[in-house]
């Protein structure tokens, strides 16, 4: 029995050792799971505006409100960085650490359109009379986007702090980890905006 | 400056709440105090309030929870003397407006700052053991979860001295709670103080999906899992997948009291039992996220002390999936009179009756596993006889609820309240109190003195039945829940008994504080040695107890599954080794603590509506969190040398107790 005993520890001290390596899939693993309460606070909005959206109490429905042009730029630009984003992660992978900062800076630029547009639809509304105290429809829909433009900017302002890191340290292995779970964040936020797009706008207009 | 705050907050004019904090301020002062005075703040902080280790980031939870047992237990008996006393002409001697904070602040207390923190600390300090690991997979997340629940807990404590609470019942349900309704501060501690408990729950949840199924010792299957870590899986699960619909529920809440938003108001197209959907949507889950840990711990005891395998460990596995899944799709339940139509009703109805075969699974097989086991009837194992009999009694009268006609007869009668006390403490408090008598000698090195433990139990086994077989017959009679006052003189003589049931219980709790006391006082006596006091079955007794900072020298290899008991069986424990790997550490961090701080700082500005504070304290929290990630400097490795030390130290008293003890009756003699 020792010696069987004594090669299994053998193996067990090697694997053991390998775990020093965390290749942040852990990490990743975890983000995955996060995302997916994230995505069950959005699907609770959801459901929350699919109650609400007809209950206008005499107020301006979405026919009347919204502009699908004007939402159809905003998504473009979100489309678009994800693209750009995309760019900056196929460089991380080559290992050009100033074009994942450029791409970063670009990703960032329409990223910030983005919320500008979107601030500026909220305030035209609200000037409208249209504002969020209108009717339990004009709370769902602004909690609903405004959740979205928050989870927008938390991504800027990791953007920001992502760009700075890349500066000071490079592509390290925590860079990485940490560009690989805000990429998942960035993306899921443009699945996210399909479907404000889809059910909140198109289906609003239409 | 201070937004709404000002010295009027303090209820100077409420001799009870002043009393309370008079006593608070004096208890603190003196603990504060008697710290300073032995010099022991730096070791709290370097080595408690910084640390990433779970064991002690779970006995924090778990102190916590204690501490506001204490602090529900004291709002219970206000009510049970409030309803003694206050009969026809009689006025009691809480008025409405403090009684109602007075309900409201034992249910979120009892759920949110006692059973989550003690079942969350009961999978910290148990779960890494348990799958032979070192440490969760994000130490440093695991601290911050503590703290922002901690934080949970100072801001649902000062409520009761500035300010005031919810008096809106636990869940406060719209429109009461909107600020047509509810224009102080109360609901607005209670919104905070929940979304930053809440948030820790969310967190911590992740962190041990990921651990569970990332972090298993070499050779550890799913299905050689401990059935512990089996119900902490699927609990966390659980967690992950409502505690956000709580986030949203009571974000739209806030919405509404904040900003002027009608999601539930009564004017404007509010919908006021969209939040009763939502709400339960998380609340019945909860009830589920609660138990289930217990019954993995019952499981485990009751394997331990029955000396045999546990019976039908599958079918356990699959129980607990199945209840995991059901447990979303009877939330209706809770509102039959809603008036959702006969095909809703009947559909959840028969949901929960469904969702009571499982839970009849796990009690087959308990009851399987002593069959021809020699029981050794120690302190945890009354916990689960008494668990075995009060939850079903409870899960009994749960299904007669279930039966929607019934329902609309009992819905928020006392009977109602009996039923979940019924399951509640008969299954969660009976359940995280067995596991503290079990656990303890993993955690301290000694074992819970026996005598205290044993009075402790059946002050609880009784005073439970006194205190609410007499709110069965009430509810039958027709008396509702939350009654500050009633005129139906009938009704006191039972409400009579159960305020003497509410004095037993609190025998109970102060003989678990004795035996604290006692066996702290008289550790010496009760060391356990050898790290598996019970005669135990799964790893966390293969190490020694209190386990070293980073639980195995050796990450041990699990081939099937009670794994430790083969090893004794086989003689092939307690093996030393020829040389030791160096360790891979986290190191401390205090980030957790100050993002904590900025939280409640936070919370308390948002319920004062102190707008600066609330911007500084959510830049606090960003900042503190981005601050960490800058920090390079988070982790170490243990030299094998310094571990070969330890263990070296370890190894020495077991390696003595291993030649001669049988594995079959090893640990502590029949009581």
């Amino acid at each position: 029995m020792s010696s069987s005993a004594i090669t299994a520890n053998h193996d067990v001290i090697a694997h053991g050792a390998d775990e020093h390596h965390d290749d942040g899939s852990k990490t990743l693993l975890g983000f995955w799971i996060y995302l997916m309460s994230d995505c069950l606070i959005f699907s609770a909005l959801f459901a929350t505006f699919g109650v609400l959206a007809n209950a206008t109490a005499g107020g301006p429905s979405g026919k009347e409100l919204f502009d699908l042009p004007y939402v159809l730029g905003e998504t473009m630009l979100l489309l678009v960085s994800s693209f750009t984003f995309g760019v900056a992660m196929l460089n991380m992978h080559a290992e050009r650490r100033n074009k994942v900062i450029g791409w970063l800076f670009i990703t960032l630029l329409f990223g910030a359109a983005f919320v500008a547009m979107e601030i500026h639809e909220f305030a035209h509304l609200i000037h409208e009379g249209a504002g969020p105290d209108r009717s339990a429809f004009l709370s769902s829909y602004f909690t609903l986007v405004g959740t979205h433009g928050l989870h927008v900017t938390c991504g800027l302002i990791w953007i920001v702090v992502m760009m700075d890191m890349l500066r000071r340290y490079g592509l390290n292995d925590a860079v990485r980890r940490r560009l690989s779970c805000l990429s998942l964040f960035w993306h899921f936020l443009d699945v996210v905006w399909i479907c404000v797009f889809t059910i909140v706008y198109l289906r609003g207009v239409l | 400056m201070f937004g709404k705050l000002s010295l009027s907050a303090i209820p100077f004019h409420e001799p009870i709440i002043m009393g309370t904090l008079l006593m608070v301020s004096l208890a603190g002062a003196a603990l504060l105090g008697w710290v300073t005075y032995q010099r022991k703040w730096g070791y709290l902080w370097s080595e408690w309030f910084t640390t990433v280790d779970h064991k002690r980031i779970g006995v924090m939870y778990i102190i916590m929870a204690l501490l506001m047992l204490l602090r529900g237990f004291a709002d219970a008996i206000m009510m049970r003397g409030q309803q003694a006393m206050a009969s026809a002409d009689a006025a009691g001697y809480l008025p409405p407006h403090h009684y109602d904070q007075i309900f409201t602040a034992h249910g979120d207390i009892m759920i949110f700052f006692m059973a989550m923190p003690f079942i969350t600390g009961l999978m910290n300090l148990v779960v890494p053991l348990q799958i032979g690991a070192r440490d969760v997979a994000y130490p440093f997340l695991n601290s911050l979860s503590y703290w922002l629940t901690a934080s949970g807990v100072v801001l649902i404590m000062v409520s009761m001295f500035v300010g005031d609470f919810a008096a809106t019942g636990w869940l406060a349900y719209p429109p009461l709670s909107e600020l047509k309704f509810s224009p102080t501060v109360g609901v607005d501690y209670y919104i905070w103080s929940l979304q930053l408990s809440g948030l820790g729950t969310t967190l911590s949840g992740i962190n041990f999906i990921v651990t569970i199924l990332r972090m298993r010792t070499p050779g550890m299957t799913l299905m050689k899992m401990p059935v512990f870590t089996w119900t902490a899986l699927v609990t966390n699960i659980l967690i992950v997948a409502a505690f956000p619909v709580l986030t949203v529920t009571l974000a739209l809440l806030a919405a509404d009291r904040y900003l002027d938003m009608h999601f539930f108001t009564n004017e404007l197209g509010g919908n006021a039992m969209m939040y009763v959907n939502l709400i339960w949507i998380w609340g019945h889950p909860e009830v589920y996220i609660l138990v289930l840990p217990c019954f993995g711990a019952f499981s485990e005891i009751i394997a331990t002390f029955s000396g045999k395998p546990l019976f039908g460990y599958k079918s356990m596995v699959y129980a607990t999936a199945g209840i995991g899944i059901l447990s979303f799709l009877v939330w209706l339940h809770h509102f039959f009179t809603m008036g959702s139509g006969a095909d809703v009703n009947a559909f959840f109805g028969i949901m929960t009756m469904i969702i009571s075969v499982p839970t009849g699974v796990k009690l087959f097989n308990w009851l399987f596993t002593m069959y021809r086991g020699r029981v050794r009837l120690t302190v945890p194992v009354l916990w689960t006889i008494g668990f075995m009999v009060t939850f079903t009694v409870g899960g009994m009268t749960g299904v007669l609820l279930a039966v929607p006609g019934a329902d609309f007869v009992l819905h928020n009668s006392v009977f109602l309240i009996a039923h979940f006390h019924n399951v509640i403490i008969g299954g969660v408090v009976f359940g995280c109190l067995a596991a503290m008598n079990y656990w303890f000698p993993k955690a301290f090195g000694f074992k819970l003195e026996e005598r205290f433990g044993k009075y402790s139990f059946w002050c609880w086994l009784v005073g439970f039945y006194v205190a609410f077989v007499p709110l069965y017959i009430l509810g039958l009679k027709g008396m509702t829940r939350r009654m500050n006052h009633y005129v139906n003189p009938e009704w006191q003589p039972y409400l009579v008994v159960a305020l003497i049931g509410a004095v037993i219980i609190m025998a109970g709790i102060g003989f678990t504080l004795l035996q604290i006391v006692v066996s702290v006082r008289n550790r010496a006596e009760n060391r356990d040695l050898t790290g598996d006091p019970w005669g135990g079955r799964t790893l966390e007794w293969s190490t020694s107890s209190p386990p070293p900072f980073y639980n195995f020298a050796v990450l041990p290899h699990v081939e099937e599954l009670d794994q430790f008991w083969a090893d004794k069986e086989h003689k092939r424990a307690y093996k030393r080794q020829a040389r030791y790997a160096d360790i891979h550490m986290p190191r401390n961090t205090g980030v957790g603590v100050f993002m904590g701080a900025f939280g409640t700082a936070m919370g308390f500005a948002l319920v004062w509506h102190i707008w600066w504070l609330a911007a500084a304290g959510l830049l606090g929290m960003v900042g503190s969190f981005i601050a960490r990630a800058y920090d390079t400097d988070v982790d170490y490795y243990v030299s094998g040398a310094e571990v070969e030390k330890i263990e070296r130290a370890r190894l020495v008293p077991s390696q003595k107790l291993v030649d001669h003890v049988d594995p079959a009756s090893a640990g502590q003699k029949v009581a």
